[in-house]
């Protein structure tokens, strides 16, 4: 597989969301707003990016019984860093997305990347295969985001063009997993056509 | 009084999978049968109480009295795996029909944020020992009670004549929906 399929599959073909169904926690509980579901992807991202060139670089030192803690503290300590840097420098957004920062953590697409596909391949696949997922989150979470806000109060990136309260539900808790569910269908749909 | 509203919030106002989005792999992943889910939600409820007690007196003895509360996500992740690892090893030895009930969902509960949120959101509201692990079974049932529900519906959703893109995933999804929607029916109660 060359470098731009690596990059390109997290996008549509394996995309963590749509298709892999990873890390459903952050994507249901922080896309109330495009904006929400951009930041959150992003923070993800770079975290997975990173842990995913430490990983490959030292998977060769690590005893293989206890690789699975090892990725862990790998990835707490990048999502440290996250939490850190947007505490102090965007804590209108860091309040917002609150506690699912840390929770990144536990995000099961950050740990399943590390043991499926860094512990078996060089760096720079590596951080290519992390960029790609880690986008391809991002994106999923702008998009059921955007989607949310459009349905539910009219607007995009915060960007009010309907006047009026819109669908409030699907701000609300349940909006979360209807949205998600047919945007399931619909991608299902696409990848059946294309 | 205050422990019994707690445990309604946590139970149906607040309900940690279907209000704050918390523990929806094993939620989406394990609640295919009410059999699996009774046993997954035990496995919860066991490994959340006895999480969030460790993590609390760790958070108040140790990180609180260094001053080194950032170091609390990486410590309570530590604390979590190796907790699940040790629960696993004594319960193999001291009771081992619950082991054989609970055992494939353990290593599982490593990576259910619901364990680390409750942890984390526990020292967030600031609750002292008995709070904490008051709120931590509360939410362990919370979570119990919607798999268990969830699980129900989704058997006989099996039966039913769905739409083919809509088969597996997304209907669980439209279905969590609207049991969620259901729940809303809760809110203002407390």
């Amino acid at each position: 597989m060359n470098q731009l399929q690596n990059f390109t599959k997290g996008f549509i073909k394996e995309n963590p969301v749509f298709v892999l169904i990873l890390g459903m926690c952050p994507t249901l509980g922080v896309t109330t707003s495009a904006l929400n579901g951009l930041g959150m992807g992003l923070a993800t991202a770079f975290v997975l990016i990173m842990s995913n060139i430490v990983v490959a670089a030292v998977k060769g030192f690590i005893p293989d019984k206890v690789r699975i803690p090892s990725f862990i503290v790998i990835i707490a300590s990048f999502v440290t860093i996250v939490e850190l840097t947007m505490q102090a420098y965007l804590p209108d957004l860091f309040a917002q997305l609150g506690l699912f920062i840390p929770l990144i953590v536990v995000n099961c697409l950050v740990l399943g990347r590390a043991e499926a596909f860094a512990s078996k391949n060089n760096i720079l696949s590596s951080a290519i295969d992390g960029a790609g997922m880690g986008l391809g989150f991002a994106f999923a979470l702008t998009l059921l985001g955007g989607v949310r806000e459009i349905l539910g109060g009219g607007a995009i990136f915060g960007n009010k063009f309907i006047e009026g309260d819109g669908m409030l539900v699907f701000v609300l808790a349940p909006g979360a997993f209807l949205a998600l569910g047919y945007l399931i269908v619909i991608i299902k749909k696409l990848r059946k056509t294309a | 009084m205050e422990y019994i509203l707690i445990i309604i919030s946590a139970l149906f106002v607040n309900n940690i999978v279907l209000a704050q989005f918390l523990g929806i792999c094993p939620f989406i992943g394990v609640s295919n049968k009410v059999g699996t889910s009774l046993g997954m939600a035990g496995a919860v409820t066991f490994v959340m109480v006895i999480a969030t007690m460790v993590t609390y007196l760790v958070q108040t003895y140790v990180l609180a009295r260094l001053g080194i509360e950032y170091m609390q996500t990486i410590t309570f992740i530590l604390i979590i795996a190796s907790l699940v690892q040790l629960v696993e090893i004594i319960l193999k030895k001291v009771s081992p029909p619950l082991y054989q009930a609970l055992g494939i969902f353990l290593p599982l509960i490593t990576t259910n944020c619901a364990v680390l949120g409750i942890a984390i959101l526990a020292v967030q509201k600031d609750y002292d020992l008995i709070h904490s692990v008051v709120f931590a079974g509360a939410n362990a049932i919370g979570f119990g009670l919607a798999l268990v529900i969830f699980a129900g519906i989704r058997e006989s959703l099996e039966l039913a004549d769905i739409p083919k893109p809509f088969k597996g995933v997304p209907i669980a999804f439209i279905v969590a929906g609207l049991l969620a929607m259901a729940f809303m029916g809760f809110s203002g109660v407390v």
